[in-house]
């Protein structure tokens, strides 16, 4: 499997390159942790349902808060279609690896034209016509290898196509980074989630940006999470893809908190629907023009408004709750 | 009738006010059929209070389940499987499972079930401004988006030919991937809602991208414009090298969020308001590009 750490040659031959792009974005506060970071194994992954909730000012918040507290964190970005979180953590890029998934090859000498694989194959990626081997549309096919199995003549090899990158480097606060990047025009989105999640490491805090929506994309991000926590808005529409995906995670079995982002009016629905569904609100972050403009520059929230440190405090305490486990008690 | 014309309204990142802008735009054109193609969260008939006149099933994909009176323990589905979907007592995790039949086909002791199953609903309505709107809710956690976009996107293209309606305007999916895809194809002017922020940029410039390798005409409206002057400058700036018509700049309104909560839009609460006149201005410059079309 392509393990981007593994991928010494591709990092060499990208290291210049991205050593000298990174320069000017790279970190300029010292990290403030200078004792060594204490392990603490969980898997977080931050969703939303609707976009734009804050899914990811919350994400970054939380790993940086984390960080602080002398926490090792990576921070696995699996929104692969648009990734964001690597513009606040600002990770110098270390390494670069294509991801590619199977499709098939088509072996003329050895295809007889029987059309057993077009037959079978559930995405109609490969088409056989009379007389010719099998047409393949590499955009449809989803790199299952059913059609190598079933080809009586051996007539199909396993060929590679590319549907995007692994980038991994090191961000403010140490905290480590990897991200996902979907090629424009690609529409296999969850194998590249896959490679994203299979870079986390035991013995860290595992912070998941996940993509927003409620289908596949999230199902294959929350899988295995140890714990979800969901940002909402206190809107119909922030309410109304938040309850669809409250059900994913349901369904799923994973425990669950939400985090009321741009909390300004009371919106009585969103309350009435917390409360029918016993939902436990982690913390509550207020509408605040500012958080909006430092948002749109790039920067980190609770490190630009120190006053909202307290709200991801609160969010680090219930997780350290329903968990029953200890994140910041021992930390200055 | 084959001069149809589709407008696809997207966004990149999610959040812009994509919804709210398509939800004023769809209020202010007159003779068009709504679709909502952002079909595993969608929004646009909470501001369309439709009546429903046909609910069609979306069936997805097949997905594979395992019988566990007739496996014999082989292990051969394990191996086949390539997207970890089987569990070592031989359960199918349905949220892993792709569909693709490589278990049940592979399977020497014919253990596995492999059959479709209804994956959403897809519903033919009639809107508040009693005109044409078609929209769709997949299932939670579902695959084949994609395919349930097609299915909106065909029936929306089907009452505009009933009725001898010029144009289709559709809400589409944020991100980059198959279900944006889906809606994109083919459409003649894609509308990008984008924010100036650093993650708007970043994202608008991958949507932009991917309408241009579609061949589409592109249009982009940066929504909240003052939360940071500068950055909405530098958008109107790539607009003009990327070939890319600048449709204007709205400012942030919290009206914008009242009206969602009234199921309306901006227009029918604040019409005197800055960001409603600038959506008329915008309104107007978008039937100018499809007069030119």
């Amino acid at each position: 499997m392509e393990n981007v750490c593994a991928l010494s040659a591709e990092r060499d031959r990208h290291t210049r390159e991205v050593s000298r792009a990174s320069g000017k974005n790279a970190p300029s506060a010292e990290p403030r942790w200078y004792g060594r970071r204490q392990d603490y194994d969980m898997k977080i992954v931050i969703a939303s349902g609707k976009g734009g909730t804050g899914k990811t000012t919350v994400a970054v918040s939380l790993a940086y808060f984390l960080a602080r507290s002398g926490r090792s964190v990576q921070y696995l970005d699996c929104d692969v279609e648009e990734p964001n979180g690597h513009l606040f953590l600002k990770p110098r890029i270390e390494s670069q690896a294509p991801v590619t998934v199977m499709v098939p090859t088509i072996n003329e000498k050895k295809c007889t034209f029987c059309g057993e694989c077009s037959a079978k194959c559930q995405y109609n990626a490969l088409v056989s016509l009379p007389g010719i081997p099998p047409l393949v549309f590499p955009g449809l096919c989803h790199g299952c290898g059913l059609c190598i199995h079933v080809c009586p003549e051996n007539a199909i090899a396993e060929g590679k196509r590319e549907i995007g990158r692994l980038e991994q480097g090191v961000g403010l606060e140490d905290i480590s980074c990897v991200h996902g990047i979907l090629n424009v025009g690609e529409a296999m989105a969850v194998p590249l989630i896959r490679k994203v999640k299979d870079c986390g490491m035991d013995n860290q805090a595992r912070i998941i940006d996940a993509p927003p929506g409620t289908a596949c994309p999230l199902a294959a991000t929350i899988g295995d999470a140890d714990l979800a926590i969901m940002v909402t808005e206190p809107t119909p529409f922030g309410l109304h893809d938040l309850s669809i995906a409250v059900s994913v995670v349901e369904k799923l079995g994973i425990p669950l908190g939400l985090v009321i982002n741009r909390d300004k009016n009371h919106f009585p629905p969103l309350e009435r629907y917390i409360e029918k569904h016993s939902l436990d609100v982690f913390t509550r972050i207020p509408e605040d023009r500012r958080i909006a403009e430092h948002y749109s520059k790039g920067d980190i929230i609770i490190s630009a408004l120190p006053e909202y440190a307290s709200r991801i405090h609160d969010l680090v305490s219930n997780i350290e709750r329903v968990s029953s486990t200890t994140i910041i008690g021992g930390a200055a | 009738m084959n001069s149809i014309k589709e407008v696809v309204v997207v966004s990149g990142k999610g959040g812009t006010g994509k919804t709210s802008v398509a939800g004023a735009l769809v209020r202010l054109l007159t003779n068009r059929v709504a679709a909502d193609c952002d079909v595993d969260a969608a929004n646009l008939h909470m501001l369309l209070n439709p009546v429903v006149i046909e609910e069609k099933e979306f069936v997805g994909g097949k997905k594979a389940v395992i019988d566990a009176s007739r496996c014999t323990g082989c292990g051969t589905c394990r191996e086949v499987c390539r997207f970890q979907a089987i569990s070592p007592d031989y359960h199918v995790n349905q949220y892993q499972c792709e569909g693709c039949g490589a278990c049940y086909f592979l399977c020497p002791a014919g253990a596995v079930d492999f059959s479709s199953s209804l994956a959403g609903t897809c519903y033919v309505c009639r809107d508040k401004y009693s005109k044409p709107f078609v929209y769709a809710e997949l299932l939670p956690g579902e695959e084949n988006s994609g395919k349930l976009v097609t299915m909106v996107r065909n029936e929306a293209r089907a009452m505009a030919e009933k009725n001898d309606i010029p144009l289709v305007i559709i809400d589409g999916p944020p991100g980059i991937g198959c279900p944006v895809i889906s809606s994109m194809t083919g459409v003649h002017v894609a509308v990008a809602v984008t924010e100036p922020t650093i993650s708007g940029i970043h994202d608008l410039e991958r949507i932009i991208d991917l309408a241009q390798f579609f061949k589409c005409k592109t249009a982009v409206i940066v929504n909240k414009g003052d939360i940071n002057p500068d950055y909405s400058k530098r958008i109107e700036e790539y607009c003009s090298t990327k070939g890319s018509n600048f449709l204007g700049t709205i400012p942030y309104e919290s009206k914008i969020t009242e009206a969602q909560i009234q199921a309306t839009t901006i227009l029918d609460i604040a019409p005197d308001s800055p960001a409603s006149e600038i959506i008329r201005v915008i309104h107007n410059k978008l039937l100018t590009i499809l007069e030119e079309l």
